[in-house]
């Protein structure tokens, strides 16, 4: 079980409302991920559900319980931080061992166990080793380690992966994808890496400002943004978010296309600009264009073959049934 | 900096410093070798000019025969155990107190530093007069206005007094060197340990002491090094009765009261054995902790 209910919960530091009044239901075995810009409250979420924080207001559940006065240690979740916070002078089998030790369990228990989460994790051969001695991804691994031999209710991940280089992190990324559909248990990740959220999420929750912004599965999010700031955050390359006139004439004050909902057309039709820098990745390529109508530049996706120069002239037109639009305080319309 | 050039060049501009620090130590050294096999009583006309008679061990038997000799020894050796136990567990105690956020935390470690800017002669004075005096001293007026006999705090408990003299002065290198280890602790560490978990006790023993090792070390090592010589302290308190006779201030009775320079240097060799004896069972029991 874990189920996890945020009721109308805030949290002030001194004068400074971090978090105003939030509403959140995380479903039993569901892999959540809390996403937004640094500095966004997505952290101290997790740290008011793990305990770490005392909550200013409101209440916290889990499993149908009011878990708000209790500590840490009794709300039956475990936590990987972004550090890994391994204990330098145990080794891996201790570290591991540690939480089951406080939970005095007896030591064949232990001992069978550690083993057992050791398996899972291809540590067997390392558990003898101290933290200092193994390699970035197999730290990780030993975090990840310590919090399943506990078999908590739910895990807290708090941008676990963002010490790891970037092919580790794909790798790290799909191991922990797994180890959520072997376990189903309810998973909250926090992440500022969107790539992460869509990849790995079966409900994405994106905040700013402490404020939740949408809730939704990926591609929810991905087809149907309630608002600019989702729009724009979701999604890579980002989405074009064009105003003024040619807004205007889809009777919004911002309107959104996707990259890929742009064509290249003959001259002409379209927006007239020129092409700037364009990326090729070998499957796709990102061509930016400077159009007279646009003080910004936007970003075009053609096919990895196209052959186009910096600085030739360039047509392009949106696929308008992908159109996106806003009203002037940024909110999804229609 | 690996080059050959730059390394000669380095090692040919450490070599004064180099040459300074072996002069400074070899010399007294040497010194003290060569007088300790000599008979020199400065007093009965012995000096450098007529030659001074050579007397092979006869200082050396003289000195541990002596019956102040092993006494010293277990004076020394109970003061420096004393004063660590003291300074390390209090200052672990302290050091996690100043490590609590709290109002006024500079102004507090600094006066929680203080007693370590007191020159000892001084510290151990105002010890004897203001506190320990059995008549005028603080702790007489408190025994009285319990109703007590004042307790003549350097003659009847002179060496738990001098403990607490000593201590008072090392607590705060102690407690700095501690509290520098303590900060130096990931607060996650210590919030993993709480989701695992973990009471206070538990954290304390578990993370945070694993964590001072090093430091506790480092605090003994050199602590030891500099309370194995204490001397000022007990100049000013007790001048060596009572019990309170170290190894340290045994040579300085030797040679500047009994003016026997040979004898006093005799003991000046056993200083050293002793506090060779003493680093080699340290460096065993507590070195490995500082293996990285």
């Amino acid at each position: 079980m874990g189920r996890i209910v945020l009721n109308k919960v805030t949290k002030k530091f001194g004068d400074v409302e971090v978090i105003p009044p939030l509403d959140l239901t995380i479903e039993d075995g569901e892999f959540t991920v809390f996403v937004g810009p640094s500095g966004c409250g997505k952290s101290t979420l997790l740290r008011l559900i793990a305990g770490l924080e005392d909550v200013s207001s409101g209440q916290i559940q889990i499993d149908d319980t009011d878990a708000t006065p209790l500590p840490p240690a009794k709300r039956g979740l475990a936590m990987v931080f972004q550090s890994y916070a391994l204990y330098p002078h145990m080794s891996v089998r201790k570290n591991i061992a540690f939480p089951l030790r406080m939970a005095k369990l007896d030591k064949d228990e232990i001992t069978k166990r550690v083993e057992a989460a050791a398996s899972v994790l291809n540590l067997t051969d390392y558990l003898d080793r101290k933290p200092g001695q193994l390699s970035g991804g197999q730290r990780q691994r030993v975090a990840i380690g310590r919090a399943i031999v506990r078999e908590p209710s739910a895990f807290l991940f708090d941008e676990p992966l963002s010490n790891l280089d970037a092919a580790l992190r794909v790798g790290m990324r799909l191991e922990i994808g797994e180890l959520h559909k072997r376990l189903a248990t309810t998973m909250i990740y926090v992440t500022h890496d969107q790539v992460e959220a869509m990849t790995m999420a079966d409900k994405i929750v994106v905040l700013q400002a402490g404020v939740i912004e949408q809730v939704g599965s990926p591609l929810e999010l991905y087809k149907t943004p309630k608002n600019t700031f989702v729009a724009g955050f979701i999604g890579s390359p980002k989405m074009n978010l064009l105003t003024g006139s040619e807004a205007q004439k889809h009777n919004a004050h911002t309107i959104g296309i996707r990259p890929e909902h742009l064509k290249i057309v003959s001259a002409g039709e379209g927006w007239r600009g020129t092409v700037g820098v364009s990326e090729h990745l070998g499957s796709d390529t990102f061509i930016h264009v400077k159009c007279e109508a646009f003080p910004d530049p936007i970003t075009v996706r053609a096919t990895g073959e196209v052959d186009i120069r910096y600085g030739t002239e360039i047509h392009v037109a949106p696929d308008l049934t992908h159109l996106h639009r806003f009203d002037d305080r940024g909110l999804r319309l229609g | 900096m690996a080059t050959q050039n730059s390394r000669s060049a380095a090692r040919l501009m450490m070599a004064p410093a180099v040459v300074l620090f072996l002069g400074w130590m070899l010399i007294p050294l040497s010194m003290t070798l060569f007088f300790s096999f000599k008979k020199f009583l400065p007093l009965r006309g012995d000096s450098l000019e007529n030659g001074l008679e050579w007397v092979g061990f006869a200082n050396y038997t003289r000195f541990v025969g002596s019956s102040s000799f092993w006494p010293s020894v277990t004076a020394t050796l109970t003061i420096v155990a004393g004063v660590l136990v003291i300074t390390v567990i209090l200052g672990i105690l302290l050091a996690i107190l100043l490590d609590q956020p709290m109002w006024g935390q500079g102004v507090v470690r600094i006066m929680v530093i203080a007693p370590f800017f007191v020159m000892p002669t001084v510290s151990a004075l105002v010890w004897k007069n203001l506190f320990m005096d059995s008549v005028n001293g603080f702790f007489a007026h408190v025994w009285r206005g319990f109703g007590a006999m004042p307790v003549e705090w350097l003659s009847q408990a002179s060496m738990p007094s001098l403990i607490v003299i000593i201590s008072w002065q090392w607590l705060p290198f102690a407690t700095l060197i501690l509290l520098t280890a303590m900060q130096s602790l990931d607060s996650e560490q210590l919030e993993a340990a709480e989701m695992d978990g973990a009471p206070v006790l538990s954290r304390f023993f578990f993370i945070m002491l694993p964590h001072l090792g090093r430091a506790i070390t480092i605090v003994i090592l050199i602590q030891t090094i500099f309370l194995l010589s204490i001397f000022a302290e007990i100049f000013v308190t007790t001048g060596g009765a009572f019990g309170t006779k170290t190894l340290t201030y045994l040579i300085f009775q030797r040679v500047l009261e009994s003016q026997n320079v040979g004898l006093g240097s005799a003991g000046g060799v056993y200083a050293i054995i002793l506090a060779n004896i003493v680093a080699i069972f340290l460096m065993r029991i507590v070195g490995k902790n500082l293996d990285a």
